[in-house]
């Protein structure tokens, strides 16, 4: 089974937790055509190996990332989002 | 059966093999990767219907071990697009008449498909789809729990559950296969018509040369070619990366298991969307169950304890008779889902990189459509019109294909 440790509340089974996808970087609004919007929007690494990625704990209501290996599924990695990655 | 006797003691094989092994050319017209359903049809229909019969299938494995041989069977054509109720139609059709065309039994049983709607806003979506259908051709309709007590009495149809069963759209032409029959059937026909099938073929490298495709590279030497089909489900992304092409894809594991065998008692396809679960009875007595996806991205074939007890407690709702029944085995496919739930067919911006890909978790009723359009498309270098709507670039121009009312529920 799956363990994920929330920032908050400490490691839990993943069945208390949303998987929110892959983590994409936002373009700026201002400059974005269809091309770099459908691509923001649509398109995925899919990695098989280690993913970033966002989850959500549903019982204290916040978002986190996480490093995932999505063949193993060893996480080696969770925490707040910060500007810095 | 004396027959078989006697070839077991002298240890000779009573028939030939299905299909030949090759020494891997330097060169074919066109190679196709992935070894499934999608990847041999397209074979098979290059040979048969335009005489393209330098092909090469190339499977890392051996055929039908990706989703092709883990699925779950289901046929039908009930969705909820006109072009993708046009698109699986056309698939049933190729399907009644593929045991024929093959000459292998395939076990078709169109028995009849039931999908349940246990609040206001399905019986909506229900009819909604029962519209769309009848409006191509198909046979769909809504029924109400009188004639689904007929159909299938095990269900429980009280308003003692906390979904209750108030509505089912109906689609009779809807049924199960064999599938490794079907893997193997368009394999054994490609083969005859001269396609090389090389099994343990590794792909690991596609030559990109000005845009343009020119070889692959595989764990068993280096191929020239023009025409490269990614036809790799489940691992998509992974190939389409080395021709530098990007796919609105992610790959989620779907799971599966079947019961203990029981005397013949269901005689339909019973789907639920609200409880995500749906159930058909084998012709070995044994329940076919499966669900949605895993509700996270992942390339690992591991079976999980959660989705076991999710499947048992929701189907326990439906038929609660069913209660001592015991799981005999539980397996994983990987399957290749796209935002809308539709799939992905044709051209890239790599000239002669192709895709069939995006089949997610209802591909296998597709093969035969899929196999012999994208034949038509590669032998034409043109878009046939029952493709269109699904091409790569409908993403960028913002045409979906929105399928996830009817496709939710992985079959
Ligand atoms: C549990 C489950 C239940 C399902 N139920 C249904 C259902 O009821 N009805 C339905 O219509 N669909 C169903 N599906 C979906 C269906 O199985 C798939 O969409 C379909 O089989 C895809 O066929 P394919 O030929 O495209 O891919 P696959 O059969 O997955 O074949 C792809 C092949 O590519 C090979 N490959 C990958 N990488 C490489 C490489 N580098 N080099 C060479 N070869 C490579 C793989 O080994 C694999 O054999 C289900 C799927 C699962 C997992
Ligand atoms: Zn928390």
């Amino acid at each position: 089974m799956l363990l994920l440790t929330c920032p908050n509340c400490g490691e839990r089974n993943v069945a208390e937790f949303r998987f929110g996808g892959e983590a994409v970087k936002r373009p700026a609004p201002e400059d974005v055509n269809r091309a770099t919007w459908a691509d923001y929007l649509y398109l995925r690494r899919n990695t098989n190996g280690m993913q970033r990625e966002w989850w959500y704990h549903t019982p204290c209501g916040c978002w986190f990332v996480a490093e995932r290996h999505t063949r193993t599924q060893d996480v080696s990695h969770t925490a707040f989002w910060s500007p810095e990655g | 059966m004396l027959q078989l006797i006697r070839h077991g003691l002298n240890g000779k094989r009573p028939f030939p093999r299905m299909w030949r092994e090759h020494e891997l050319k330097d060169r074919y017209e066109v190679v196709i990767i992935g070894g499934g359903v999608h990847g041999l049809a397209a074979a098979y229909y290059l040979a048969r219907d335009h005489g393209i019969t330098d092909v090469a299938v190339l499977e890392k494995n051996y055929i039908g071990s990706g989703g092709s041989g883990r699925n779950t069977t289901i046929i039908r054509s009930n969705y909820l697009t006109p072009e993708g109720v046009l698109f699986y139609d056309e698939s049933v059709k190729l399907y009644e008449t593929l045991a024929l065309e093959l000459n292998f039994n395939l076990l078709f049983s169109q028995r009849g498909h039931l999908t349940l709607a246990h609040n206001d806003s399905s019986v909506r979506t229900m009819r909604w789809r029962a519209e769309v259908n009848q409006l191509q051709g198909v046979d769909s309709r809504l029924i109400w729990p009188d004639e689904i007590a007929r159909l299938c009495p095990q269900l429980d149809l009280s308003d003692h559950p906390r979904y209750p069963i108030l509505a089912a759209l109906y689609h009779p032409p809807g049924g199960v296969i064999r599938h490794d029959a079907v893997v193997w059937g368009y394999a054994r026909g490609a083969d005859l018509r001269g396609v090389h099938i090389h099994q343990k073929t590794e792909v690991t490298g596609i030559d990109v040369t000005n845009s343009r495709v020119t070889g692959v590279r595989t764990t068993r030497g280096t191929i020239k070619t023009g025409v490269v089909l990614n036809a790799t489900a489940g691992w998509a992304t992974l190939i389409s990366d080395m021709a530098g092409v990007r796919l609105p894809i992610t790959t989620h594991p779907l799971q599966a298991c079947v019961s203990e065998s029981l005397k013949p008692f269901l005689n339909v396809i019973i789907v639920s969307g609200s409880l995500h679960v749906y159930v058909s009875q084998s012709d070995r007595g044994e329940l076919v169950m499966g669900a949605s996806v895993d509700p996270y991205t992942s390339y690992s074939l591991d079976s999980t304890l959660g989705f076991l007890e999710g499947l048992s407690g929701h189907l326990l709702e439906l038929m609660p008779s069913l209660a001592r029944v015991k799981i005999l085995r539980q397996w994983a496919g990987l399957c290749d889902m796209t935002p809308d739930y539709s799939p992905i067919m044709g051209f890239t911006p790599v000239e002669g990189f192709l895709v069939d890909v995006g089949w997610g978790t209802y591909g296998f009723k597709a093969g035969p459509v899929s196999g012999k359009r994208m034949a038509e498309l590669i032998a034409t270098d043109r878009t046939p019109d029952l493709l269109a709507p699904f091409r790569l670039s409908r993403f960028e121009e913002g045409r979906l294909v929105g399928e996830k009312g009817a496709a939710s529920v992985g079959h």
